[in-house]
């Protein structure tokens, strides 16, 4: 991708800095459609319109009419906190999640960076979200937010646990860390997908989507935040547009573990229908639209359900789905070895 | 190594914080998350309206001010304070006007428990059980609306009688809304009441014994949900409630222990259930005709004495002392307001839970502060 | 089930005349005045009596009676399990308004009692934590006593408007 782009634009940095931003493409849109059908989603589970009036139809431009309104907003710091980490917060929380996007293969000609330890590239670099929550929590100088921090924290290390060992159990199979040679391995029918491999693989995926579900903080694993308790959690100081930034980075923490979901277990940007409709541009529409059923599923799941204690949350972790995790590893394992 | 220090932290919740249900501010002593001690501090939303009614010179203008009291239940505060003044005058109420009463009564019961279960939901976390509860009030409110054109603070019940007739079609929406709202509670049951997170959250949490109960003079749902079988319509009866067959639901710690916070809230569920029979059979027995201000009284002027009256509002007992003079306002008007009472339970039973405990025993005591620092 | 006058006699034997003294001819209901030096014990023999049985304090309001220059508290008690109830008043001098508390006795009585301190200014012996509860805890006055001012200004800010 990055030699086609270097055949049109004279000078190679520009090229490669065009070639980085490309996901920019895919999060900004997304952001902007996800908030809206949150609003949407939640409202029709709720008897409720949503948005109706901004745009025309369906409200659909509400959530751009937003992000101007914050964009004014006065930027609020508040007077004893940190305020260097106060402000650097957001954009850390952002550039974690971003980062992680280099390694997702969105068609399969476009990979930002072809890594061979794409996986554990992309986990390890998530957690640096941790230190951006950490870092809101702190600066603000609020005991509430740092109450959340501290949850979060918590919350994000012990779920990062089940999470990998889930992701290990498809490396298990495929014998790579390369998401792209992932992807690859999955082309052709459907039945190739890996969810279909064995059904410890589908056990692993329910593992990987609960687990995920609390690394990104949604309901019912959303403790940092709890408007209801914790007040805002770590954004209680934040208006504007740097709370508008950790919103953006939450969306696209959602769709990063949506797409990654996508790729372990569900064909990446392979056709469901073989070879009908495939193509490096096709690709990026199944990538995305599958990644978006999980968003949906996340949004119904955060509009149906109550919220986890502190105490319950650790218990869920540490009690059933690590154990599961390890366990459901070793079978997949031992399939890979008689099968 | 030098020791690592540790200390408790204290940290104000409210009063500007979305559990407290208004203005209410609890310190909490915390360690870690565990609670140490809770101390709530009250008063924010104080008026004294018992100061206002002693100079009003009038008792029937005391009662905009008791419905500002519990403004979710406003109907309730009303009744109250008629019954107190019917006892103080020994007034007579026609027929009709009881059916009408307690047919409102139990509306605004409904009401209430609606706003209590939804919000309840949302300190848990669940967000979509509160909006439907809504549209279910929304309905019962505009039942109120069309016959006082009020949509909360009704000035509707009268010393003596009602303040208008209802429409004429009131009987036809009230039995419409008796059809319509029974299997929207098994529907907040299927969404909230039985989800495994939701009992998680609050069985066996706040839990507060029967003795403790008693010992605090917690009254309504908060007694009830601890296993006291003690309701005021049936106990100490006033108006017409005699009449009519309903059970007292009391808490019998099905998901937990007795008196937790799961037990306080079925309690409201299975109350609505109830006052939907007493309204069933209110709206049948009720007489079409006769004057609702036959027995409302020109000018009051109650001769010297006091009077005690306690009726049962959606939050529990709630007493009128009013004290006369002999003049044409109250000597002294107090008005025992259940919320109140319920709230003082708070540090007994919320010491060593959670932070998010604490937002569930709130919840669960379901206070209005307006009734609280009156 | 029992009639105030039948309590009062039991009262009356335990505790002697001098102490409890009924009065037939309220209005609503007869109500017994009592003495302050013996109300917390005679509402712990109400409530651990096992005839008697009044496990629940309705209502503690405090009132001042201004004709008399005094100050009352009246504890309305109740039974849920004998289903009787007591009406008990308390008197004493504006200038000496010490009542013994009962917060040992009903732990409700707690914030009842805070409450008729802040608003009529009774004092209670032996409260374990007599403060303000509904006004600012450096109001000045009692508001609900009949010759109450009300303060010109409350930390700068003018009061009435």
């Amino acid at each position: 991708m990055v030699e086609t782009l270097e055949q049109f634009i004279p000078y190679p940095i520009i090229a490669l800095v065009i070639h980085a931003a490309l996901p920019l493409a895919v999060i900004f849109p997304y952001v902007l459609f996800a908030i809206w059908m949150e609003r949407k989603v939640s409202a029709h589970m709720q008897d409720r319109l949503g948005p109706m009036r901004v745009g025309g139809w369906h409200g659909w431009a509400q959530t751009i009419a937003d992000m101007i309104k914050m964009i004014q907003k006065e930027d609020i710091v508040p007077n004893r906190s940190d305020k260097f980490l106060f402000k650097f917060a957001p954009y850390l929380a952002f550039m974690g999640s971003y980062a992680a996007f280099a390694v997702i293969p969105f068609s399969s000609e476009y990979i930002g960076a072809h890594l061979d330890v794409g996986a554990f590239y992309l986990l390890a670099v998530t957690s640096v979200v941790t230190l951006s929550i950490i870092m809101a929590g702190w600066a603000s100088n609020n005991k509430w937010s740092l109450l959340g921090a501290m949850r979060a924290t918590a919350q994000i290390v012990s779920y990062e646990v089940p999470t990998v060992v889930a992701v290990l159990s498809v490396i298990v199979v495929t014998g790579t860390l390369n998401l792209m040679t992932i992807s690859e391995m999955q082309s052709g029918s459907i039945f190739n997908w890996m969810i279909f491999h064995s059904p410890f693989l589908f056990i692993a995926f329910m593992l990987y989507f609960v687990s995920s579900l609390a690394e990104v903080n949604r309901t019912p694993f959303d403790l940092p935040e709890s408007e209801s308790e914790l007040v805002g959690g770590f954004h209680t100081e934040y208006s504007g547009m740097r709370w508008g930034i950790f919103m953006l980075a939450e969306y696209a923490d959602m769709l990063l573990v949506s797409l990654l979901g996508t790729v372990l277990f569900f064909g990446a940007w392979n056709s469901p229908f073989g070879d009908f409709m495939s193509g490096p541009v096709w690709g990026v529409f199944w990538m995305i639209s599958k990644g978006m059923v999980f968003i949906f599923v996340m949004m119904w799941l955060r509009w149906t359900l109550p919220r986890l204690r502190v105490d319950q949350l650790m218990d869920v972790c540490w009690k059933y789905l690590i154990p599961f995790a390890f366990i459901n590893l070793v079978l997949i394992a031992l399939w890979e070895m008689l099968f | 190594m030098p020791e690592l220090r540790t200390e408790e932290m204290v940290i104000n919740m409210g009063p500007q914080h979305p559990s407290t249900h208004g203005v209410l501010r609890v310190e909490l002593v915390l360690d870690g998350e565990i609670v140490v001690d809770a101390i709530p501090h009250i008063g924010y939303l104080h008026r004294c309206f018992e100061k206002h009614s002693e100079s009003m010179n009038d008792y029937q203008q005391v009662i905009p001010y008791v419905d500002r009291m519990d403004y979710v239940a406003a109907m309730s505060n009303e009744l109250g304070y008629a019954i107190a003044m019917e006892r103080m005058l020994e007034i007579e109420v026609p027929e009709r006007v009881e059916y009408i009463r307690v047919i409102f009564a139990e509306l605004q019961r409904i009401a209430s428990h609606l706003l209590a279960i939804g919000t309840y939901g949302l300190d848990i976390g669940a967000f979509t059980p509160f909006l439907h509860c809504f549209r279910d009030r929304e309905r019962i409110l505009d039942i109120f609306e069309s016959t006082c054109g009020a949509r909360l603070l009704y000035n509707y019940i009268w010393v003596g009688g009602l303040s208008h007739d209802v429409p004429l079609d009131f009987k036809e929406k009230v039995r419409d809304f008796v059809k319509y709202f029974p299997p929207k509670i098994k529907e907040y049951n299927d969404l909230l009441t039985y989800n495994k997170i939701f009992i998680d959250r609050t069985a066996d949490v706040g839990v507060l014994p029967s003795e403790v109960a008693l010992n605090y003079a917690s009254s309504g749902p908060v007694l009830r949900g601890s296993g006291v079988n003690w309701d005021l319509r049936r106990d100490d009866p006033y108006s017409i409630y005699d009449r009519f067959e309903y059970d007292v639901v009391v808490g019998k710690g099905e998901m937990g222990t007795v008196g937790d916070c799961w037990d306080r809230y079925i309690v409201r569920v299975r109350e609505m259930e109830q006052s939907i029979r007493i309204i069933e059979q209110a709206v049948e027995q009720m007489p079409d005709e006769g004057d609702v201000k036959a027995a409302v009284p020109k000018r009051i002027r109650p001769p010297e004495g006091e009077v005690y009256a306690r009726t049962e509002t959606p939050r529990g007992e709630l007493g009128y002392y009013i004290i006369s003079d002999g003049s044409m306002s109250p000597y002294r008007v107090k008005a025992r307001s259940p919320c109140f009472v319920n709230l003082s339970v708070l540090p007994a039973i919320s010491r060593g839970s959670m932070v998010a405990d604490i937002v569930a025993i709130i919840g669960s005591i379901d206070i209005v502060l307006g009734e609280v620092d009156r | 089930m029992k009639k105030p006058a039948e309590i009062y006699a039991i009262l009356k034997e335990k505790f002697g005349e001098e102490k409890v003294e009924i009065k037939e001819d309220a209005k609503v209901a007869p109500w017994m005045v009592v003495a302050p030096d013996a109300i917390r014990e005679i509402t712990k023999f109400l409530r651990d009596d096992d005839d008697l049985d009044f496990d629940y304090l309705m209502c503690l309001s405090g009132v001042h009676y201004q004709k008399d220059n005094t100050l009352g508290v009246t504890y309305h008690i109740n039974s849920t399990r004998k289903k009787h109830s007591l009406i008990l008043k308390c008197i004493v001098s504006e200038d000496n308004p010490h009542v013994p508390s009962i917060e040992s006795v009903w732990k409700t009585a707690d914030w009842h009692e805070r409450e008729a301190y802040d608003m009529v200014g009774i004092m209670f012996d032996g409260h374990p934590d007599l403060r303000r509860i509904l006004c600012p805890d450096d109001w000045e006055g009692y508001p609900l006593r009949k010759d109450y001012k009300v303060q010109e200004y409350y930390r700068g800010m003018k009061v009435p408007y």
